[in-house]
């Protein structure tokens, strides 16, 4: 592993030898490198937004439409002093958080239900397989019929999008369980439930937390969706506003904000499934090399 | 134990055979028929408005989609979806792969991609509309920009993690650079790659409909949003079947793809579980 840390920056020269002083080499650049990451990744995102400044001021696009990063970044200051712009974030994450919680309860007792009942998983397969890739956008007409703009026509549609985000994972790994594991089980004479809850539950634990990171992403995407489409009340309405409104610098500075969303859940979860699974192979293998 | 057990074929008498074929189809279909015939119970009993019978929908199906509408809408949207999937994954493979190699290019772009990764696909729709009208190339540009990205980041991640011995034993050899990473790199990466290019099909499909929602005069998305707003609701669940239909289809191909493309890592898999 750690070779790679002294051979990367030689691409393409033959392996230098190193073996000896490798390890002590390795301890010191473990630091220096995790500060130059630091620099370089702060040096990408200076240089976006020099790129992003320059872009409109030399014209190479057109400034009624795209505005430079300070226009937008100044805008951006104003949105997080108004309260409404929280309200509106909190619209937005209150459908998220809903949907994908309901999702998430259906789809895990679903699955658990399904995938440890042989018959009802080879029952189930096509009709999983065909409701499965209908993308959940297809249902806004549906949605909006059946609800207008009240919250309920989110909710459709975010849960019909990460409900099999989870399911799916969950079905997979239900069925994982180690077959000596179950073996031994049964033969020391544990109780379904305790099988249950000692056993398969450890071993669905990592496929549910990974679907779980899938669905809370797709769960922000139609959840801003349906605001920009239904127009329930959000970030996304606020989007389509600012659009109809020719306001350019609200439309870009909303687009940063839904990305910064969309950062955090993604943060929140990893780490959310760090701190769950820290007992799995998966993560702590990471810290023993 | 002789070397003859394995070869032995005990032939299984056709009765069993067709059984074991009759069970398996029993198996497949069994649940959809009992829920369309249910479905047709639940509509002639108690008929819902939003909710037509499954013969008003088949027949709605027809009438709708197999004839001119099927080139004049279907098609071109199918197109640019095909054209935007293929974008996405040569540039996301292409990119990952120069990105993946170098360690300073990916400390430098990491955060960046990080960040555009997670500004959700459909807000870029009205950017794009103003800065480039509402053309297909307008719409194929937003089906790549929204579903690059989980193959661009899968690409880096396969790239990097490719085995290090490996890779020092090529270079030992003196595998030049670009076998290496036709032999090496890409195949090392190729499970990731797939995995991303899973995610980016849905959020591509997705993609499709939302272009045609606000900003077009035709196509599949746009067709569904005029029935349902002038209430022709048989047709406009007859869209939600075809959207369901592609979604399938695009999932057959995508998985016989993936058993082609990764028959040797599922081999090894197999062999390690066994």
């Amino acid at each position: 592993m750690h070779t790679d840390v002294t051979t990367d920056a030689s691409e393409g020269a033959p392996v230098q030898t190193q073996t000896a002083t490798d390890a002590g080499r390795f301890r010191r650049s473990r630091r220096s490198r995790s500060a130059r990451k630091l620099a370089l990744g702060l040096a990408g995102i200076l240089g976006f937004l020099v790129t992003w400044q320059l872009l409109p001021t030399l014209g190479l696009v057109d400034p009624r439409y795209f505005p430079t990063a300070t226009e937008t970044l100044a805008q951006l200051g104003q949105d997080v002093r108004d309260l409404e712009f929280w309200r509106n974030v909190g619209r937005t994450l209150t459908s998220w958080g809903l949907g994908l919680l309901i999702a998430t309860v259906l789809a895990t007792v679903l699955g658990t239900i399904i995938g440890l009942v042989p018959f009802l998983r080879r029952a189930t397969h096509t009709t999983v397989e065909f409701l499965r890739p209908i993308p959940s956008v297809a249902l806004i007409p549906l949605a909006v019929l059946m609800f207008g703009y009240q919250i309920q026509s989110a909710l459709l549609i975010i849960v019909y999008a990460s409900f099999w985000q989870v399911f799916i994972q969950v079905l997979y790994g239900v069925a994982d369980v180690d077959a000596v594991a179950r073996d031994t089980a049964r033969s020391f004479g544990l109780s379904r439930g305790s099988r249950v809850v000692n056993l398969v539950f450890p071993t669905a634990l990592p496929y549910l937390m990974t679907g779980l990171r899938l669905a809370a992403a797709v769960a922000l995407i139609l959840a801003i969706t349906a605001e920009m489409f239904i127009g329930n009340p959000g970030l996304g309405r606020e989007i389509v506003f600012a659009q109809s409104a020719g306001n350019w610098p609200a439309v870009y500075s909303l687009v940063i904000v839904t990305g910064v969303l969309g950062l955090l859940i993604n943060l929140v979860f990893r780490a959310i499934e760090r701190r769950t699974l820290s007992w799995h192979q998966s993560v702590r293998g990471e810290d023993v090399l | 134990m002789t070397l003859y057990t394995s070869t032995i074929v005990t032939p299984r008498r056709p009765a069993r055979v067709w059984a074991k074929i009759g069970e398996s189809t029993l198996y497949a279909i069994g649940l959809p028929v009992i829920l369309v015939v249910l479905w047709g119970i639940w509509a002639t009993v108690a008929p819902a408005k939003f909710f037509p019978s499954p013969v008003e929908l088949i027949q709605a199906f027809v009438d709708t989609w197999i004839g001119p509408a099927f080139i004049t809408d279907v098609l071109p949207s199918l197109a640019r979806l095909a054209v935007g999937i293929l974008i996405s994954i040569a540039a996301g493979i292409g990119f990952g792969m120069l990105i993946g190699l170098n360690r300073w290019l990916r400390d430098l772009l990491e955060p960046m991609l990080e960040f555009f990764r997670a500004v959700p696909p459909p807000v870029l729709l009205p950017i794009a509309v103003v800065l480039m009208g509402p053309t297909d190339a307008m719409k194929v540009v937003v089906i790549v920009v929204g579903s690059v990205w989980p193959i661009l980041l899968n690409t880096i991640e396969g790239v990097r993690s490719t085995d290090s011995v490996m890779t020092e034993t090529a270079r030992s050899f003196a595998v030049s650079r670009s076998e290496r990473l036709r032999y090496l790199v890409l195949p090392a990466a190729s499970p990731r790659i797939m995995a991303g290019v899973r995610q980016s099909l849905s959020i591509a499909l997705i993609l499709m409909v939302i272009s045609e929602l606000g900003y077009s005069s035709s196509g599949l998305g746009f067709q569904i949003v005029y029935f349902q707003r002038n209430y022709l609701i048989a047709e406009m669940w007859s869209g939600i079947l075809l959207l369901g239909l592609i979604g399938v289809l695009l999932a057959t191909i995508f998985g016989f793809v993936e058993r082609r493309v990764l028959r040797w890592y599922h081999g090894i898999k197999e062999v390690e579980r066994a």
